[in-house]
């Protein structure tokens, strides 16, 4: 059992007897067995003695054991990591940020507390995942929908909180944004509520998300200000029809004018789903056949192959230098003239622009055509299938133990793109590293890109540390670009924080300032985000 | 039928009712836990995984194996494997997993 620095033995085992006496025995976890489950299972350090470990663990199962727990907590200067489901893997998972800390793992607390399909809204505790969501309206014959992220298992609170994305329109597919108004226990065991959620009795928690006064609900993301133990989320009402179509461009310049596109497709509101752009002759597509014995070649020419032939191989054999799919929710008729009209501009802009027609779904959907369905996510089904990737197949016979991912935010235009590849690229090269990655852009947000790259997780120290290294040399590089990383993983947090930093660290010494006054005892969640508390401060300059 | 017989045929009798029993909630667990991953599906890690590698030798599906033990179904929960992390307490408790363990380790 780690305990962290400066806690006595004596304070701990107090602790754990209060803890206890809250929750049961069956209920506080001290025995190396069962600690052992709160690692992270994708740590970058496994093994090493950087790794993030707890001391104990402790599930309440209701917002009243978690304010007795800070109070405890408090009380013997232990410090306690919530976690909501746990499942944030290649985000640190289940393990805290700062080793020694007392778990806080809210997975009991996983009541739907509401549900309104009129006005499309629910009510719902941390331990409440996606799929749990998804059964219950599923069950109950809903018309409303959920927006997931890629693995099901996550908590919705959980991953709003961390800033997570999911597939369907906007704004349900931001999911901090999608959600209105919260319940939070402060780290001294006091208990608020956020927005209309101030005023006892009011009839609008669900529905406006700003209440009255400065409005809260950011300081607890990305953050260790309070416990979120309620989250309310707008829901998707179940559309009639989901449409998508393939724009397929041919020239390199393309690339411009797509992006543009595209762009003002969704600031528009015509196209607000999750999409990403493809290129089928430079990497093949996301999920598709194996490219053709001359492109390999071509791909492989020595210095590489030049645009002129690439351009010609790809107007010769219909291989689309460019490719997006866009994804429409709403009527027949509403979603076939958004798609049209999608057509119609990208065709002025691109005129030899290819458009391929993809299917069209009316809902609801039968239990079996859900199950059935592969690519689940843009229609609000939970699933499992990312982690197929790098999974073992035929040709992988060693499959990976996990990934994380290193995903700065760039400006939504060709330009952007092009200059991060070139970057990127080029700081591979000299630094003789090649990341795995989806080398070209996704759109989860409305007006930025996300660019992302990722690193396996392995059990070899080495390997990790060189991966390490890699990620806080792009976290910087990008940086250097005015490109930051959106979320992290704890082994990088203080690295992020660090580049986020107008004014001398100005928002750094805000956050500090918060976090001295909400949580004086420092026992939050420390290090989360790169927030420290005041006596760990010192140890992480 | 002699005495012995007549115990070890109730005995019999007793073991597959009792696999019958936990087969309902075993299920439960499987489908709560489990499926997503190692259900029936091409959008299905774990059971794609197993596909790769036994290559026909054994099922790919969990609840078509016939070898696997209860300890197996239990270490694998535990401790994971692969990309597959570990389960804790508060998602699988140790009643479901001894539930979960009788049902994988006498599915057919």
């Amino acid at each position: 059992m780690k305990i962290a620095p400066g806690v006595s033995d004596v304070n701990f085992a107090q602790a754990l007897k209060q803890f206890e006496s809250v929750v049961g025995k069956e209920w506080l976890f001290t025995s190396d067995e069962d600690v052992a489950l709160y690692k992270d299972a994708y740590s970058p350090f496994y093994g090493e003695a950087e790794e993030r470990l707890a001391s104990a663990a402790v599930a309440p199962a209701d917002v009243e054991q978690v304010q007795a727990i800070m109070r405890v907590a408090n009380e013997h200067r232990i410090p306690i990591y919530p976690i909501s489901t746990g499942r944030n893997l290649g985000y640190g998972g289940s393990a805290p940020v700062y080793s020694g800390s007392v778990v806080l793992d809210l997975k009991r607390m996983n009541r739907i507390l509401e549900i309104d399909e009129r006005k499309a809204n629910c009510l719902v505790e941390p331990g409440v995942s996606y799929f749990d969501l998804y059964r219950h309206i599923r069950a109950n014959k809903l018309k409303v929908w959920i927006d997931c992220p890629d693995p099901g298992w996550g908590s919705l609170i959980g991953n709003a909180l961390e800033h997570g994305n999911g597939y369907t329109m906007a704004p349900y597919r931001d999911h901090f944004g999608a959600h209105c108004g919260m319940e939070v226990v402060l780290a001294n065991g006091d208990l608020v509520r956020t927005g209309m959620g101030a005023m006892p009795g009011a009839m609008t928690w669900q529905q406006f998300k700003y209440g009255y006064g400065p409005y809260l609900d950011g300081l607890f993301s990305q953050s260790n200000f309070g416990v979120v133990t309620k989250m309310g989320f707008w829901l998707m009402p179940e559309p009639e029809v989901f449409r998508w179509g393939t724009v397929l461009a041919f020239g390199y310049d393309d690339l411009f004018a797509m992006i543009d596109e595209l762009s003002y497709l969704e600031s528009a509101k015509v196209m607000t789903a999750t999409t990403r752009v493809e290129s089928p002759l430079l990497f093949g597509a996301f999920k598709g056949p194996p490219p053709a014995t001359d492109l390999v070649t071509l791909r492989a020419t020595p210095g590489g192959a030049s645009r002129e032939s690439l351009e010609e191989y790809a107007k010769r054999t219909g291989t689309a230098y460019w490719s997006v799919i866009l994804r429409f929710y709403g009527s027949d008729k509403l979603t076939a003239a958004q798609w049209e009209y999608a057509r119609e501009r990208f065709a002025k802009r691109i005129p030899d622009a290819k458009f391929v027609d993809g299917d069209v779904r009316h809902f609801p959907l039968s239990d079996r055509e859900a199950n059935e369905l592969l690519d689940k996510a843009p229609l609000g089904i939970p699933s499992l299938e990312a982690f197929s990737m790098g999974g073992r197949t035929p040709t992988n016979p060693t499959p990976s133990l996990g990934h994380i991912w290193f995903s700065p935010i760039i400006p939504m235009t060709g330009e952007a793109v092009q200059e991060c590849d070139r970057v990127f690229r080029a700081a591979f090269a000299e630094w003789g590293v090649n990341p795995l990655g989806l080398p070209l852009p996704q759109l989860y947000h409305e007006r930025t890109f996300f660019q992302i790259y990722g690193f396996p997780i392995t059990h070899d120290s080495e390997t990790n540390r060189r991966n390490r290294d890699t990620f806080k040399r792009m976290i910087k590089l990008a940086a250097e670009h005015g490109w930051g990383e959106y979320r992290t993983a704890p082994a990088f947090m203080d690295a992020c924080a660090d580049t986020y930093s107008f004014n001398n660290h100005a928002q750094r010494r805000l956050h500090e300032t918060l976090k001295d006054a909400m949580d004086p005892n420092g026992i939050l969640a420390a290090g989360r985000y790169g927030i420290w508390p005041s006596h760990l401060r010192s140890k992480q300059s | 039928m002699n005495r012995y017989t007549w115990v070890g045929g109730l005995a019999a009798l007793l073991v597959t009712a009792q696999a019958l029993a936990d087969e309902a909630p075993g299920r439960r667990v499987f489908s709560q836990w489990c499926e997503a991953c190692h259900g029936v599906g091409e959008d299905r890690p774990g059971t794609l995984g197993l596909r790769a590698k036994y290559s026909g030798k054994l099922p790919a599906l969990l609840e078509e194996r016939k070898d696997l033990t209860p300890n197996e179904v239990k270490y694998y929960v535990r401790h994971g494997v692969a990309m597959m992390a570990p389960f804790r307490k508060t998602e699988i408790t140790d009643a479901d997993l001894d539930l979960l363990a009788r049902y994988l380790a006498h599915s057919k």
